[in-house]
């Protein structure tokens, strides 16, 4: 035996001893930053991602999406479906199987009433509840036994995961919070920064938009875990400054969500730290186009509705023409570099509902000007503005207040140019443009403009609500006090009905068909929507910190009790 | 001395009643919805219910007299409870923050510890540095001290705490890996190697926020010297034969500070509206992040009460400004 082969042996035995001596806390002190600080710990009265974050490393749901956007169990002993008859054949019910012998951090037991606690908390009418959307539909939830919960649904679900699954809804005990129901959720300060749960950590001190003190959650189910004894919870600040922390000096271990240009992030990289992580998830930055007239012209009440299409972009060749002039790729490379990719769809991922359309990916200013010569648009007097029966080709663009985005706007403007297109440019700060507040012209459902440029996203893995957003029925109007998604005023009866199929399909596969299908429809047959850029998520982790998942479909902390430091 | 005290005091209640409704109607005019942080993926109908849980439902009159109600009456109680324990509050509802469902003033009260050491340490310190700077630029005027004094204080006025603050980081931090780039509000000062902590993450900020004050407050110790140093009893001291020392430290410089003085008063309040920009760059989180998150999430319970205090201590240090003006300066008298 040589001493290399000797070397060698020892050190794998060192590695097997190592692993096998692994005990909750060996790992010691974490360090994580987060420059948008949370303010709360209940992800029931906040819809913000960054107290969903944090709340994860201590409340947890009966099943979480993983990477891929799979479902795995976490609570559950297994996730519910039509095959293993955990979902009802009439997709009425889904009924839960709880892990036996879990115990709440307090080391109470946990049990079915703490599941059925948590949707009456959240479904109270007075509570305010953020995350409502999620038990949409639910009837009722009866306990069964200690072990098992079925959710019952007026309407068939064909997606019955909304309730208990994912970061948004998870299981809240309900000897903390019976007295916090309804009109006083908010007044429970105590168990609003510091809930009791399942998940690896507990909080030792909750101190809002600062900083929270966390360890280990003596009573969590795997003995092992988590590795690290303490945490500390760092927040704000701002991305720069998160980043360099991590990536530069060093002094943490874990930075969230940094919305950097892509130079920045390299630059910071090759200090050598750390590494930035990135993971796609279903965020689209896209150019919404307006169907109704936007002229302020016409009096307040008809302005932007069904009542008058718009004169120039209710012709679809025009609509074309806008998106064949825009080059993606590189809006991707100045804009997000390593966090984006190019993309003509709405609905980009997961793989079974993302659909193959890519024509737009090539910038095609010639046939752009062709489209609009078809159109009849011509420059008639020489200006380098084409126009049409004495009206200039004009358009009012607007976004919300953010640098990339105005980068964004001027190249847009600049191709849109080039094929005679007039483009005015506006931006609205954010908190107007997404505030939804029916007296402000300017917010983003209002759409007094002729195109917009924004990103949206949906929760979870299935894309049936987002798609079904954009029916009809849910275009903003006077009517509706300016609420709805569909802000294009798009309305094809023939996406309405394709939507009401798709809420009575279970089938996976078949799913996916229409689910592409209606994408398509949104984007390619009518280019009412023109996908830009899709939009990943950038992290960053220290050189020493293992077992870190970017998840784009749950929380990133989602695997938090697996986190590990790397021996040196 | 007295009266003019109590009456100043007096007057002010009225004062700070109109900055408090002048706030709260600008706060309510402004545009901006507290749900506007919530993802889009939240469907209006939703966020309509988190915005009546809010208190938005009622009226914009009956919010304000809440306000004022909450403020003036029942978080006084709460402290007083707390001082004595006592239950005059008996757990009725406080001025609560939207952003965290909890009451304003427990934040408030803890991110006083780290706004009192940060941004106060370095007004201290800035005055500390500003006065000898001043004094001794203004006896030797036109001396390469003064030059070099007026040169740095000039650029200490104009640059900006964004830009000094990166700087120190990129140098103390990044490169040559000295101090930490990140304040730890949760440590505690036990013993020396934590005192030595404090000290490490206290330099950088303090000394960018000094910075800013040492320019200020030297530029006035030195205009004011100046005006002392010529006039006549300067003079008639020399000419008594008192050394220099005694004619610049003692009689100079008294009447000098009267001024001085004031300025440095009315900075006070400065400092509890925090350092807005200093504190988000080094991560301190004290009361001037906790303004700024605030007005971004469109807290507007928290802005209100945080500005509101802000008035406060403004109209009341322009008060202690004036009186020591009177007590300092035996030509000035009110009464």
């Amino acid at each position: 035996m040589t001493l290399k082969s000797l070397l060698l042996g020892a050190t794998a035995t060192t590695c097997l001893a190592s692993a096998g001596w692994a005990e909750r806390g060996a790992d010691g002190h974490v360090n994580l930053i987060y420059w948008q600080a949370p303010s709360i710990m209940n992800p029931y009265l906040t819809g913000g991602t960054k107290e969903r974050e944090a709340a994860s490393l201590v409340l947890e749901p009966l099943g979480r999406y993983n990477v891929a956007g799979e479902m795995v169990p976490f609570l559950a002993e297994e996730i519910p479906t039509v095959e293993n008859g955990g979902v009802s054949d009439d997709l009425k019910s889904i009924t839960w199987k709880i892990k036996p012998d879990l115990t709440w951090s307090d080391g109470s037991p946990f049990s079915a009433n703490d599941v059925k606690f948590t949707a009456e908390y959240c479904m109270h009418p007075e509570g305010g509840c953020a995350q409502l959307a999620k038990f949409e539909g639910v009837e009722s939830v009866e306990v069964v036994d200690d072990l098992t919960v079925t959710v019952h649904f007026a309407e068939p679900q064909p997606n019955p995961y909304g309730p208990f699954m994912g970061g948004q809804a998870p299981i809240i005990q309900a000897a903390q919070f019976a007295d916090c129901l309804g009109a006083k959720a908010p007044e429970c300060t105590d168990a609003n920064f510091s809930p009791i749960g399942t998940g690896p950590f507990k909080v030792d001190e909750f101190r809002p938009n600062d900083v929270i003190s966390l360890s280990a959650n003596p009573n969590y189910r795997d003995p092992a875990k988590p590795r690290f004894a303490t945490m500390t919870f760092k927040g704000g600040g701002d991305a720069t400054a998160a980043g360099r922390a991590v990536l530069e000096t060093g002094e943490f271990d874990y930075a969230w969500n940094l919305q950097l240009a892509p130079d920045v992030i390299a630059n910071m990289e090759a200090a050598g730290k750390g590494v930035a992580l990135s993971a796609f998830g279903t965020l689209v930055e896209r150019i919404e186009i307006n169907l109704t007239d936007p002229s302020p012209d016409l009096p307040e009440g008809e302005r932007a509705t069904a009542k008058h299409p718009h004169p120039i972009l209710s012709d679809m060749r025009v609509r074309e023409a806008l998106s064949k002039a825009i080059d993606r790729e590189l809006l991707v490379e100045i804009g997000y570099g390593k966090a984006g990719r190019a993309t003509c769809n709405l609905v980009p991922a997961p793989a079974a509902y993302a659909s193959d359309n890519t024509d737009c990916l090539e910038q095609d200013v010639e046939g752009a000007k062709a489209l609009l010569e078809e159109a009849g648009w011509t420059d008639s007097n020489g200006d380098g503005i084409r126009d049409k029966d004495g009206k200039k080709l004009s358009l009012l663009f607007q976004t919300s207040t953010n640098a990339v985005r105005q980068d964004f706007q001027a190249l847009i403007k600049q191709w849109w140019g080039e094929i005679g297109v007039e483009t005015e440019l506006r931006n609205i700060s954010a908190s107007v443009f997404f505030g939804g507040d029916p007296g402000s012209p300017d917010t983003f459902q209002k759409f007094y403009a002729d195109v917009e440029m924004y990103a949206n996203n949906f929760d979870g893995t299935d894309p049936q609500s987002y798609l079904a957003s954009r029916t009809c029925n849910k275009a903003p109007r006077p009517e509706s006090q300016w609420q709805g998604e569909n802000i294009n005023r798009y309305c094809d009866p023939a996406y309405d009905e394709l939507i009401k199929e798709l809420g009575r399909t279970a089938d996976l596969g078949k799913r996916g068909e229409i689910a592409k299908k209606l994408n398509d429809m949104l984007t390619k047959d009518s280019y009412v929507i023109l996908g830009l850029v899709d939009r990943g998520r950038v992290s960053a982790r220290s050189n020493t910190l293992g077992g870190v998942e970017l998840n784009t479909w749950d929380t990133e902390l989602w695997n938090a009790a697996d986190w590990y430091r790397i021996k040196e | 001395m007295l009266t003019y005290t109590i009456r100043r005091l007096v007057l002010a209640i009225p004062t700070l009643l109109f900055i408090s409704l002048v706030i709260f109607l600008l706060l309510e005019l402004a545009p901006g919805d507290p749900m506007a942080e919530v993802p889009l993926t939240v469907p209006p109908e939703v966020k309509e219910k988190m915005r009546l849980a809010l208190g938005l439902g009622e009226p914009t009159h009956i919010r304000f007299f809440k306000w004022m109600w909450q403020f003036f009456v029942i978080e006084p109680m709460v402290f007083a409870d707390w001082l004595f324990g006592t239950d005059l509050a008996g757990g009725q509802q406080r001025v609560l923050s939207w952003q965290f469902r909890s009451p304003v003033m427990d934040v408030v009260v803890q991110r006083m510890p780290q706004t009192l050491w940060v941004v106060a340490m370095s007004y201290v310190v800035g005055v500390l540095i500003a006065l000898p700077i001043g004094i001794y630029s203004a006896y030797r005027q036109y001396s390469l001290f003064d030059q070099a004094g007026t040169f740095i204080t000039m650029v200490g006025y104009s640059v900006p705490p964004f830009f000094s603050g990166v700087l120190v980081i990129v140098i103390f931090s990044v490169q040559l890996g000295w101090l930490p780039s990140i304040y730890d509000t949760t440590l505690v000062v036990v013993d020396w190697a934590t005192f030595k902590q404090q000290l490490m993450q206290m330099v950088m900020p303090v000394m960018v926020l000094a910075l800013q004050t040492t320019a200020q407050i030297s530029r006035f110790m030195r205009a004011s010297m100046l005006d002392n140093l010529n006039q006549d009893y300067v003079r008639t001291a020399r000419a008594k034969g008192l050394s220099e020392m005694t004619v610049v430290m003692v009689h100079v410089l008294r009447n000098s500070m009267i001024p001085v003085i004031t300025v440095i008063a009315l900075g006070v309040p400065q400092i509890f509206g925090g350092a807005i920009i200093t504190e988000q760059i080094f991560k301190v989180n004290g009361l001037g992040q906790l303004l700024i998150t605030a007005i971004q999430a469109n807290d507007l319970p928290m802005v209100h009460t945080v500005t509101f205090m802000l008035a406060v201590l403004i109209v009341l240090f322009n008060i202690v400004a004036d009186v020591l003006y009177g007590v300092l300066d035996p030509r000035i008298r009110y009464d």
